[in-house]
């Protein structure tokens, strides 16, 4: 086990390396450097002298070569220091630390909601193949699989509108906007937080329950299901017991994709839903070719994921004495 | 190369002893059975040939022009009628024109139908002027009303302009951006997923890692990122391709993983070995045994990563960052009704746009489907 961890750790230090790089290439991708659009968004007014441009770009160490570039910026990265950002006049890490909390609590809950649904409708459709239900689910899994979240965020604000006379979206409702945390401010929260975690999870939904059928009909029709029938045990028991227990492991171990797709999903959904996660912050970044930002949402994000399947995969081997070491 | 085993002859004997020879049946042509049998994806692969034919006789399809405008600004779709308001039914159908009313609160159009206009629907319709292919002049439309009439199909947007042939051109943007990428998706991935199989050693191992980390970080985000780099002052064209790559870029990597997982399988089996001892070149036996015995197994997984590069197109150009106003794809046509207003009052707006994704991912997520049961040789 202690084995298996540390060889996994220096695996995920090599790929969290390669994401640095691909997110160091997204801060270069777009013509001109920082300073340049730093001096861009300063240009309403300020007077820069040429002294102050010159200590900026020997500041991020312009006028060297990349590799340099690219080092100077991971040490100050690993360092917590990741720039500022030149829109908002203010540090990525300031930034960072009031958006990502709201990232992660609309992440994580929607991971475990997907587990908890997608396991038991996945079972019930692969125990029942062929039935009217498993046709009606496989059929609704693979609509919603094809809906992008976005646009069932744009279904959701219209239904809301149409039938229930009220906006969707925000964090809060227009009345607790304004208002002091109270107990109902709270649950107002609560509430349109279970509404993202309900549109972003849909797909995640869809595609688990396909993995988690496929993986449980594969081992119904295995030999040792057919001996504990034929030894008296109670078939739902049976099934619980020993073929969902096999199947459930690789579908758990998909997380590795699943988590990716989900903050995607997270930051395009909070986008139209206009909740303020990282994933607007992002798009603003974009826009206005805050370069230092984007990058670093980007990074920050991709830890994240791969941090999370780490453990994941460290729970699983826990879980799972099969899995060889 | 599938040459009937005596065992299989003898399971099934009528085909010798009713003395026909044994056919030789290839594994494309099995393949093609066995995805015959799938009715979805039949049903599905015949759709989106349709679909795409449309795209490439967009002038023939859509009965006006991208850019016209009508002076019923967000009228929405107008019903196909058989029986007039009288209960009579009409052999040709037809469609009852506007009558517009302003809402005095918001000053935002309302339409109701008015009677006295019928515009009757008929096929070849002599139309506008259009240019087939670009260069035939033609002006038969496959569906229309005589001039003075006006049908939309799908509704008008804020200019007047038809929806129905908005979306007919914006599919010419959003299908082919699904198969150009992922054919760029093909080369890198046959290309890299090949020297990570045939080299293996440290090169495999840079090159999985690699794949590993582009797979962890989440897909829009990093679609995103790379988008900001395409200059908005670009012209069109070179926007379209610019995010042709952005979007390619990512997607290579199922593809690269599937052709190093086979290369690495079919480097060790008998053929191959046979050729080897032939003396074939290595070249030779890349192009002439490996590729062909991997192809079946890369067009499936590029069936699959069609709808992701498609629903990235939408996605980013929903978003503002992809492509822009004057090319026209269903992105665009979703971000321009990206506003609550039009959300909640002009509907047809971004329904339009967003039954058209839904139906193609989903029809593509069949043939995918399909076809990779039918390459799977052990599949029931």
């Amino acid at each position: 086990m202690m084995n298996y961890a540390i060889r996994r750790s220096g695996q995920m230090l090599v790929t969290v390396f390669v994401i640095s790089v691909i997110a160091f290439v997204v801060i270069q991708l777009p013509p001109g450097d920082f300073v340049n659009s730093y001096l861009a968004t300063l240009s309403g007014g300020n007077i820069v002298t040429q002294d102050a441009i010159v200590a900026l770009r020997a500041q991020f160490g312009l006028d060297e070569n990349l590799v340099v570039q690219y080092w100077r910026w991971l040490t100050n990265l690993l360092q917590g220091n990741m720039g500022i950002s030149f829109q908002y006049q203010r540090t990525v890490l300031d930034l960072l630390a009031e958006r990502l909390p709201l990232t992660l609590a609309i992440t994580i809950p929607t991971a475990i909601f997907v587990y908890m649904v997608a396991i038991p409708i996945g079972i019930y459709s692969a125990v029942r193949q062929y039935s009217l239900v498993d046709y009606l689910l496989s059929f609704a899994g693979f609509i919603f699989l094809a809906v992008p979240n976005f646009l069932i965020a744009i279904i959701a604000i219209y239904i809301g509108y149409r039938y229930f006379g009220g906006g969707v979206g925000g964090l809060f409702s227009p009345e607790y906007e304004l208002a002091p945390w109270s107990i109902g401010k709270v649950l107002n929260m609560m509430q349109n937080m279970s509404l993202a975690i309900l549109i972003i999870g849909t797909s995640g939904v869809a595609a688990t329950m396909r993995v988690m059928r496929g993986m449980l009909l594969d081992e119904l029709s295995q030999a040792y299901v057919e001996t504990a029938r034929a030894k008296g045990l109670g078939e739902w028991r049976l099934i619980m017991k020993y073929p969902v227990r096999v199947a459930v492991s690789p579908v758990l171990s998909t997380i590795g994709f699943v988590l990716p797709a989900l903050i995607s999903g997270t930051e395009i959904t909070a986008t139209v839903l206009n909740i303020p996660t990282t994933g607007p912050l992002l798009l603003n970044a974009v826009r206005s070719q805050d370069m230092f930002l984007a990058a670093s949402i980007i990074f920050v994000l991709s830890i994240l994921t791969v941090i999370g399947t780490f453990i994941s995969d460290l729970l699983l081997v826990w879980a799972d004495p099969r899995i060889k070491l | 190369m599938t040459v009937e085993a005596a065992p299989t002859t003898a399971t099934a004997p009528s085909a010798v002893a009713d003395g026909v020879t044994a056919r030789i049946i290839s594994p494309r042509r099995l393949m093609w059975w066995k995805f015959r049998k799938h009715k979805l994806a039949v049903a599905s692969a015949i759709f989106l040939i349709l679909a795409y034919l449309a795209t490439i006789f967009a002038g023939f399809v859509a009965p006006y022009d991208p850019a016209t405008r009508s002076r019923n600004l967000y009228a929405p779709p107008q019903g196909i009628h058989f029986f007039d308001e009288i209960g009579q039914f009409h052999l040709q159908p037809f469609v009852y024109g506007w009558k517009m009313t302003r809402d005095l609160e918001t000053l935002s159009p309302v339409y109701t139908v008015n009677p006295e206009e019928k515009f009757p629907v008929g096929l070849f319709v002599r139309g506008e002027p259009y240019k087939l292919f670009g260069v035939i002049d033609a002006d038969v439309r496959l569906f229309g009303v005589a001039e003075g009439g006006y049908f939309h199909l799908a509704g008008t947007d804020h200019f007047g302009r038809d929806m129905f042939t908005r979306l007919v051109y914006g599919a010419q943007i959003s299908l082919s951006v699904g198969i150009i990428s992922v054919l760029v998706s093909l080369v890198l991935g046959l290309v890299i997923g090949g020297i990570s199989g045939l080299y293996g050693g440290w090169i495999d191992n840079f090159i999985q890692r690699v794949i590993e980390a582009i797979i962890a970080i989440p897909t829009i985000p990093l679609w995103l990122g790379l988008a900001a780099a395409v200059p908005r002052d670009w012209p069109p064209l070179y926007q379209y391709f610019a995010i042709l790559v952005v979007l390619s870029l990512i997607s290579w990597t199922s593809t690269a993983r599937v052709a190093r997982g086979r290369f690495l399988a079919l480097r060790e089996q008998d053929f191959v070995t046979a050729a080897r001892v032939y003396g074939a070149s290595r070249t030779r036996i890349i192009a002439k045994h490996l590729v062909p015995n991997l192809m079946s197994y890369v067009i499936v997984t590029l069936t699959l990563a069609i709808p992701g590069i498609i629903i990235g197109e939408t996605a980013l150009s929903f978003l503002g960052v992809g492509l822009k106003a004057p090319t026209v794809s269903w992105g665009v046509l979703l971000q321009e009704s990206q506003k609550v207003q039009i959300i909640q009052f002009y509907p047809w707006l971004w329904i339009g746009p967003a039954v058209c994704v839904v139906s193609v991912v989903l029809a593509f997520n069949f043939v995918g489907d399909g076809a990779r049961d039918a390459a799977d040789p052990f599949s029931r």
